[in-house]
């Protein structure tokens, strides 16, 4: 289970920072989007991997059985947080777009 | 007399020129004026009534804790030398608003000037009454700032300007250094209170770190009080009004430095590094400053550097480490503080007569002028050492300690002849000064040809002040002398040494040098006569040797050339690089460490995997890869893939016990692929042909990328690998998940943990939320899309070319029925949609739901309705207000937090009761769930917003290019 996800977090954290590396701003979108998803589960994996693990506090279960409350709270703000600041990026890049007329990072394509 | 006063004494100026700034926008002349004169007033009168408090050593403290955890305390302590310096900055401050009062021109705008003199009088006090060396850096920083303020008072002019700026740059440096070595001084004795450091002499003598300590502390100081070689920066402070350099730059912020250096005396001097370093300092500018005060034309310029001349005495005292030099030293600076207001007063008033302060074009002022001319030469004849007056009685100490032996070296056996030179020297610009201006023939080549007396009441304060230096001068002992013993003792404690204040010592060394320095200045002066009517400012051979040109220098070395060349050959204005150092620094800031503290990977083995779970994150895996390599070309496919990864991770969530991620991530998911869909309108198609012509450097480019790439993912996933399988020690979690029903009152505990326990967080983040809607919002408002993306999309020509083609259909008819039936469908979801936000919502505590998710629902129901029926349709039919529902948003949940305070509980601080309701049964009734409410509200507002915003551009009409406005449709 852990190897899996962490498998997969590299992966998406390589794409993730392949992708912010290139020209297109759209790229950059793409990037950016992919390494939070690998972020965030990153995030939740600090507090353990538990399936089927109770969510909601029950009676009579002990302590130790529930999931680690703590980075699930971070995550999920992260994860609105997140969109918000896609959604400033993007416009801030069509805004870029519509003044430079390209969609190169720099606002200038390179020679 | 009760202690708290301290604090009105320290706080009443402050005020007083805050009630002068609010006079700022009025024409008001007098009241300004009136104010500052009965603050200045009152405070004096304050002081003056602590007196009986402070004499034999006792010291009033006050004190408030303000970082207690960090031993910073708000202090206020006044001892007999502080009661003495808070004398003169409140009774001198009187004389100078006064004299300011009739100084002032009708068109200079008067409340700014005396909001800023009260300011910096507030600042002042601050610096003698702090009882916490922490504390006396931030108000020596505040004096730093109200002189520039003062400085540049007349800020159309650029010398006024320029000299602020360069007073600023040294004072605040030196300010700087101050600091830094308070806080070595406060690492050494372990505390920042004033009476522990002054009582830790010893400790810090014999510390390590003493040297850099007090070179720092010196640099502070040194350059507060224009010490050779910071000395500069105060003949370029005089194109300040004269009431400012009267106040500043005579009687209060120059003393500033050697008032820290008497301070500190108890705990630092004595040294032999001590001796070297404020002995080379105090001689150099005593004896420099006099010779260069005889060469100046500008009268407030001989002023000046004869102020930096008489600093440089006083350090010069300070250095040699003996009691009697110290008594010196304090009596100095009350004498010089007298006479030299008293004379840059009289500087004001012959500039404000005659128009000028040339010496060379000022003579023969006595027959206009005979009051203030009489009054000036006391002062001069002060300044210059005459006997019975008050200068005379410290130059005699002066030259005593001068003559004894204290540390044997050059400096010391040369000390005494560097003395009587330097008194020469003063002598002569003191004489110069008076036998220039006042006599010879009527002058010639005035602005103002008919000068005449000045108001009573503007030669009241010099009056007073030359009165003072009589007084002192004639019968000390009865005048000053329980003052400073007061003041003495309090600095040098049972070392006081016996002294005594008489005018007549008998014939001895010292009186003789008097005698070699009086006449060897009147020689000096007749002999150089001629030559100072006729020649060039500033002194012969460092004429050009000029202290203010290589500052200026230096500046533009620093931040002008040196800046260039960083940025030419450092920095970068492309993305990509700088996106490449973030990452391979990131990179490296996570391997190196582990890397040299030799974590090797002993890792637990891979235990049994679930296939579903493989399946699962291969899809996963090829989604971020193909979107990786999609994205440049097939920009629709890779939205769509990511998508895939973002389910993924939604379902990863689920998987792992963690409904409330799940369910916010799918919801999210939803809306940003709605955003990104409508983003993709405005960027350019890119269709999918990969271009083969890459050079070979571009080849090794993306080489080098993907080597960076597949490094972070590495690193990434053993990081991952071994941050999920370590043993984890005992983390906060239980501490919530024990105290999550019992004190927050709802069973979900990340809910809990959202809106109650880290609910200020939370608000932090919402008001991100708002904000960033807000600025998309605005960044919209004036959007010009790029000409090619105007037209409509590719997909609606199609389509509108069918309907062209076919003659049984109007054009637009495909695209108003294009997905007719989920539209419908859609439609028909509103109330459902909202109806599962409130069930999300009210769950939200007690089970997975929560104002987050239910504020995205709420907004995908708005926005279904977009998708469904066109923006126009939409829009017709129902009124979204984005921007109230953030506001309301904000203000239920900082009410909320704000509504604790009425019950006595810190802000946010939740209560939670459960109330039965017919029907539905018991309802969780916390008021973290008011709080949810505003995260609901403000979530639905700012995900709206910003969706709505970027649907409109759709429906505005723009023009092409060639006109170069567009404006709003």
């Amino acid at each position: 289970m852990e190897f899996i996800l962490s498998l997969g977090i590299g992966v998406m954290t390589g794409s993730g920072v392949w992708l912010i590396l290139r020209p297109r701003t759209y790229q950059v979108i793409i990037g950016l989007s992919l390494l939070s998803y690998a972020v965030n589960l990153f995030i939740f994996g600090v507090g353990g991997l538990k399936v089927n693990a109770p969510a909601i506090l029950q009676e009579g279960v002990d302590i130790s059985a529930y999931t680690d409350p703590v980075p699930q709270a971070l995550v999920l703000t992260a994860i609105v947080i997140g969109f918000a600041t896609t959604a400033l990026f993007l416009v801030v890049l069509l805004a870029a777009r519509g003044l430079t007329g390209t969609d190169h990072v720099d606002g200038r394509e390179q020679p | 007399m009760p202690e708290y006063l301290l604090l009105l004494l320290l706080v009443l100026p402050f005020v007083g020129s805050l009630a002068i700034a609010s006079l700022l926008r009025t024409a008001a002349r007098t009241l300004p004026s009136w104010l500052a004169g009965s603050v200045a007033l009152l405070a004096t009168i304050l002081t003056a009534s602590y007196y009986p408090s402070v004499t034999n050593g006792k010291v009033v403290r006050y004190e408030i804790a303000w970082l207690p955890e960090l031993g910073l305390n708000f202090t206020l302590r006044l001892d007999g030398f502080a009661w003495l310096f808070t004398m003169l900055v409140t009774a001198i401050g009187f004389l100078v608003v006064l004299y300011a009062r009739y100084y002032m021109s009708a068109e200079d705008p008067i409340p700014r000037f005396f909001s800023f003199l009260l300011a910096f009088m507030g600042a002042m006090l601050g610096v003698v009454l702090s009882g916490n060396i922490i504390l006396l850096s931030i108000f020596w920083e505040l004096t730093s700032i109200f002189s520039f303020l003062l400085i540049g008072y007349w800020y159309h002019n650029a010398n006024a300007r320029d000299g602020a700026r360069m007073a600023l740059t040294i004072t605040g440096i030196g300010g700087f250094c101050l600091l830094v070595g308070f806080l070595l001084i406060g690492h050494i004795v372990g505390s920042y209170d004033l009476d522990r450091v002054l009582a830790s002499g010893d400790i810090i003598r014999e510390h390590p770190l003493y040297l850099p300590a007090l070179v720092l502390i010196l640099i502070g100081a040194l350059t507060k009080s224009a010490q050779f070689p910071f000395h500069f920066w105060l003949p370029n402070a005089m194109a300040a009004p004269t009431p400012v350099s009267a106040y500043l730059h005579s009687a209060t912020m120059v003393k500033a430095g050697v008032f820290l250096l008497v301070r500190l005396w108890p705990a630092l001097s004595g040294t032999f590094e001590w001796f070297w370093l404020v002995g080379l300092a105090g001689i150099s500018t005593l004896l420099l400053g006099a010779y260069f005060a005889i060469f100046q034309r500008d009268l407030k310029g001989l002023l000046a550097y004869s102020t930096i001349s008489h600093l440089g005495l006083i350090t010069t005292l300070l250095s040699l480490g003996s009691p009697l030099a110290a008594v010196a030293a304090v009596f100095h600076m009350v004498n010089h503080a007298t006479f030299k207001a008293s004379l840059f007063m009289a500087a004001g008033i012959i500039d404000h007569e005659t128009g000028t302060r040339d010496m060379q074009k000022l003579s023969g002022l006595f027959r206009y002028l005979p009051y203030t001319a009489s009054l000036a030469m006391v002062a001069c004849a002060a300044m210059a050492g005459v006997p019975l007056l008050n200068g005379f009685l410290s130059k005699e100490m002066f030259f005593a300690e001068a003559v004894e032996t204290h540390a044997d070296s050059i400096l010391d056996r040369a000390l005494p002849y560097i003395a009587t030179l330097a008194g020469a020297f003063s002598v002569a610009y003191s004489i110069r000064f008076i036998h220039t201006v006042f006599f010879g023939p009527p002058p010639t080549d005035i602005p103002k040809p008919h000068p005449h007396e000045p108001p009573r009441w503007m030669r009241f304060p010099v009056e007073s002040l030359v009165f003072a230096c009589l007084i002192v001068g004639i019968v000390p002992s009865l005048s000053i002398g329980p003052f400073l013993h007061t003041a003495v003792l309090s600095v040098l404690g049972p070392e006081t040494p016996y002294y005594s204040l008489a005018v007549w010592h008998g014939f001895n060394l010292p009186l003789v040098m008097s005698i070699v320095a009086m006449l060897g200045g009147a020689a000096l002066y007749f002999a150089l006569h001629n030559y100072l009517a006729r020649c060039e400012d500033g002194p012969p051979i460092f004429r050009h040797l000029r202290g203010q040109r290589i500052f200026e220098r230096i500046l533009v070395t620093l931040s002008w050339k040196w800046a260039r060349w960083l940025e030419a050959n450092i920095g970068t204005r492309r993305l990509q690089p700088q996106l490449r150092i973030v990452a391979v620094v990131a990179f490296l800031a996570a391997f190196l460490p582990l890397h040299f503290s030799g974590f090797d990977a002993k890792l637990p083995p891979v235990r049994g995997v679930d296939p579903a779970f493989v399946m699962l994150w291969i899809i996963g895996m090829l989604s971020a890869l193909a979107a990786a390599f999609l994205a440049k070309y097939h920009r629709f496919a890779a939205l769509l893939l990511i998508g895939g990864s973002g389910i993924v991770t939604c379902v990863t969530f689920a998987w792992l016990s963690a409904p409330d991620l799940a369910i916010t991530q799918l919801l999210v998911e939803i809306v940003t692929t709605v955003l990104l869909l409508l983003g993709l309108r405005w960027l350019p198609k890119r269709l999918g042909k990969i271009d083969e012509s890459a050079t070979f450097s571009a080849r090794l480019r993306r080489l080098r990328d993907f080597a960076i790439a597949v490094a972070c993912g590495v690193g990434m996933s053993i990081l991952a690998y071994a941050v999920m399988t370590l043993p984890v020690p005992d983390t906060i979690a239980n501490f919530f998940l024990e105290r999550a029903y019992s004190e927050g009152g709802g069973r979900n505990v990340v809910n809990v943990i959202l809106v109650d326990f880290r609910g200020f967080d939370t608000m932090g983040e919402i008001a991100v939320l708002g904000i960033v809607g807000l600025t998309v919002f605005a960044l919209l408002r004036r959007f010009r899309p790029a000409t090619e993306s105007i037209g409509l999309p590719e997909q609606q020509r199609i389509q509108n070319a069918y309907d062209d083609a076919q003659p049984e259909r109007n054009k637009g008819d495909t695209v108003r029925d294009y997905l007719f039936v989920p539209s419908v469908v859609m439609q028909w979801l509103f109330p459902v949609v909202i109806t599962f936000a409130i069930y999300l919502f009210m769950r939200g505590h007690d089970l997975p739901g929560g104002g987050f998710a239910a504020g995205i629902t709420m907004a995908i129901a708005f926005l279904l309705q977009y998708l469904a029926g066109g923006t126009r349709w939409a829009e017709d039919r129902l009124r979204i207000l984005p921007l109230r529902w953030i506001a309301f948003g904000l203000l239920i949940a900082a009410a909320t937090g704000a509504g604790s305070w009425f019950f006595g509980y810190p802000f946010l601080t939740s209560h939670s009761q459960y109330l039965t309701l017919p029907l539905i049964g018991k309802v969780p009734t916390a008021s973290a769930l008011l709080f949810d409410l505003g995260v609901f509200s403000l979530v639905v507002g700012a995900t709206v917003l910003i969706l709505i915003a970027i649907a409109h551009q759709s429906i505005r009409t723009y023009r092409v290019k060639t006109a170069p406005k567009t404006e709003d449709a």
